[in-house]
């Protein structure tokens, strides 16, 4: 579309991409300034005036974070979380959503209300811990894996997926004798693939991001997560937790660094892993985000 | 339990029954009614920025015409949605700090202050900080939608405004924004049902005791009373009184949004 570009059409081009441009450097600019600080010396951190490139390359704020123990412990475990837990949230959440979307079955009425109304009511913060204590999975692995199975947004967008499949294709599969289950996995799950990375892109964030659940649940510091070691020390610097608590960092690497520089490398370093998955990714979940939502 | 003296050993059959004392002990509390402020402020700020910056950015990401600069910038501004609030508060901490914090330096840089400001520590601040992180986390992801809408607009529309001499600014006004108001209207009315309840965690982590009388919202104050002082009960009570308050404001807004003739959920 050839258009003749006015004057006030020039300017406002001019602005509009001078904005947009801007928006994205305020975006990216706090993770590279980061990026540069844990690669800066921290003795020269602290001088200030670190912008986009490290002044004293060293990778020593690395190598520091990686002869922590517990940090090496709590890696594996949020990895095996969010392994184990975005499978089976997976599977579960497959087999829900194709239940629901199948028009033979009675419940799907009532089911799918009760699942849309636990989006919006839950019983709260204290009879959910309550419950989660009582059940007796306080101190286990299984807090993190079992309570975020089937999450109810997920659902929703499955099952809205799978309802405009062609039920032609359902039936006919059903004519060559194909089982319940066959159906579902030899022909609904391949052509939904798009809305499956989708979903998993998103629990398997969520799995990484955790740590209220670690928080509340798992006091046992050999079941401590990743993100919740990053926020002990970040709470150490805002001084929730208190000065006396500097136990994550032991004293040999606080002589060879600074507790910012430490701050700013852990933070790089748990948020690498979703950047380096999230591109390969994008184009599906623009698509599953806007299928869910546009279909409500 | 919300109306028993709940304790752990007596377990809920056991534990004596008082009624409506907890929910009146909790209408007595002043802190609570502070919580309750912090809560609804923060809910109603973080919406209605929310709301105007995502369509503003969707209206003009939709005029730009070249393709690449698009997706990167789209690329770029989604990936706040992905990091956990533990890494923005970090984020944040970092970009607001008063030892060469980049907002500072800015600030300076631009004559504007002559010293430092330790923006976390002021009470005054806490809401307006809380609401630019949030804004700044999840204000790419929430224009993808309006975008999806934007793309699905009528072409002839904007030939026809064309024809009668509108320029790109008057299209933007005419033709894009409104057809993204039946689309906006919606989710502003599922987002109010979530008012009262908006999480905790970025409380929790932006905050300090310094400002803890601007940051504690409903579920903070419900988690100190079940967990440092045992007292479940009350804890419960906030809970459910939080709950109680959501679900009319889910029945009610689906009431509104049904006689307005909109897309209802329930």
């Amino acid at each position: 579309m050839k258009q003749k570009l006015t004057l006030g059409g020039t300017a406002f081009h001019t602005i509009n991409y001078l904005a947009l441009t801007l928006l994205a450097a305020a975006t990216l600019y706090p993770f590279l300034n980061l990026l540069a600080i844990s690669l800066n010396q921290s003795m020269d951190t602290v001088k200030g005036g670190i912008y986009l490139l490290p002044r004293k390359f060293t990778l020593d704020n690395y190598i520091l974070i990686f002869q922590n123990q517990r940090l090496f412990s709590s890696v594996s475990l949020s990895v095996a979380r969010t392994v184990i837990g975005t499978t089976l949230a997976l599977i579960a959440t497959i087999m829900v959503s194709y239940a629901l979307s199948r028009t033979e079955y009675v419940l799907r009425k009532p089911l799918n209300t009760i699942i849309v109304v636990s989006m919006y009511v839950n019983g709260g913060l204290i009879p959910y811990y309550l419950l989660i204590k009582n059940l007796g999975l306080t101190n286990t692995f299984l807090v993190y894996i079992i309570p975020g199975l089937i999450g109810a947004f997920n659902v929703m967008i499955m099952r809205s997926f799978f309802d405009q499949l062609p039920s032609g294709l359902i039936e006919s599969a059903r004519m060559e004798g194909a089982s319940e289950f066959q159906v579902l996995t030899r022909v609904v799950v391949p052509i939904s693939l798009p809305v499956i990375a989708t979903i998993s892109l998103f629990v398997s964030v969520s799995h990484w991001n955790a740590w209220i659940d670690n928080f509340l649940f798992n006091t046992r510091e050999s079941l401590s997560l990743l993100q919740y070691e990053l926020m002990k020390i970040l709470l150490q610097s805002t001084d929730q937790i208190g000065a006396g608590n500097m136990d994550s960092i032991d004293p040999e690497m606080m002589r060879m660094t600074t507790p910012e520089s430490i701050r700013a490398t852990m933070t790089i370093f748990v948020t690498v892993p979703i950047l380096l998955v999230y591109p390969f990714l994008q184009k599906y979940f623009i698509k599953g985000m806007t299928l869910g939502a546009v279909k409500e | 339990m919300a109306f028993q003296k709940y304790s752990i050993p007596k377990g809920i059959f056991g534990s004596p029954f008082v009624g409506f004392d907890q929910f009146a002990e909790l209408f007595k509390d002043d802190q609570f009614y502070n919580a309750l402020r912090n809560t609804l402020a923060m809910s109603v700020m973080g919406l209605v920025s929310g709301f105007v910056c995502a369509i503003v950015l969707a209206l003009l990401l939709n005029e730009v015409r070249l393709t690449l600069f698009k997706r990167t910038v789209q690329t770029i501004v989604y990936i706040p949605h992905f990091v956990s609030w533990v890494v923005i508060s970090n984020i944040m901490i970092f970009v607001l700090s008063p030892d060469y914090g980049p907002f500072n330096e800015l600030l300076k840089y631009l004559g504007l202050i002559e010293e430092p400001i330790y923006f976390l520590s002021k009470e005054k601040w806490f809401w307006i900080i809380h609401t630019f992180a949030g804004l700044w986390k999840e204000l790419g992801w929430s224009t993808i939608i309006y975008l999806a809408v934007l793309s699905g607009v009528n072409p002839e529309l904007y030939e026809a405004a064309d024809v009668d001499g509108a320029g790109r600014f008057k299209k933007m006004i005419y033709i894009s924004f409104p057809s993204l108001l039946p689309t906006a209207t919606m989710l502003l009315i599922l987002a109010v049902g979530h008012l009262i309840s908006t999480g905790y965690e970025s409380q929790m982590l932006l905050g300090n005791s310094l400002v803890i009388e601007y940051s504690k919202v409903l579920d903070l104050y419900a988690l100190d009373y079940a967990l440092k002082l045992g007292d479940y009960s009350y804890g419960v009570a906030i809970s459910m009184f939080k709950s109680m308050v959501s679900i009319i404001l889910v029945l009610g807004v689906n009431q509104l949004a049904k006689r307005l003739g909109q897309s209802h959920v329930l």
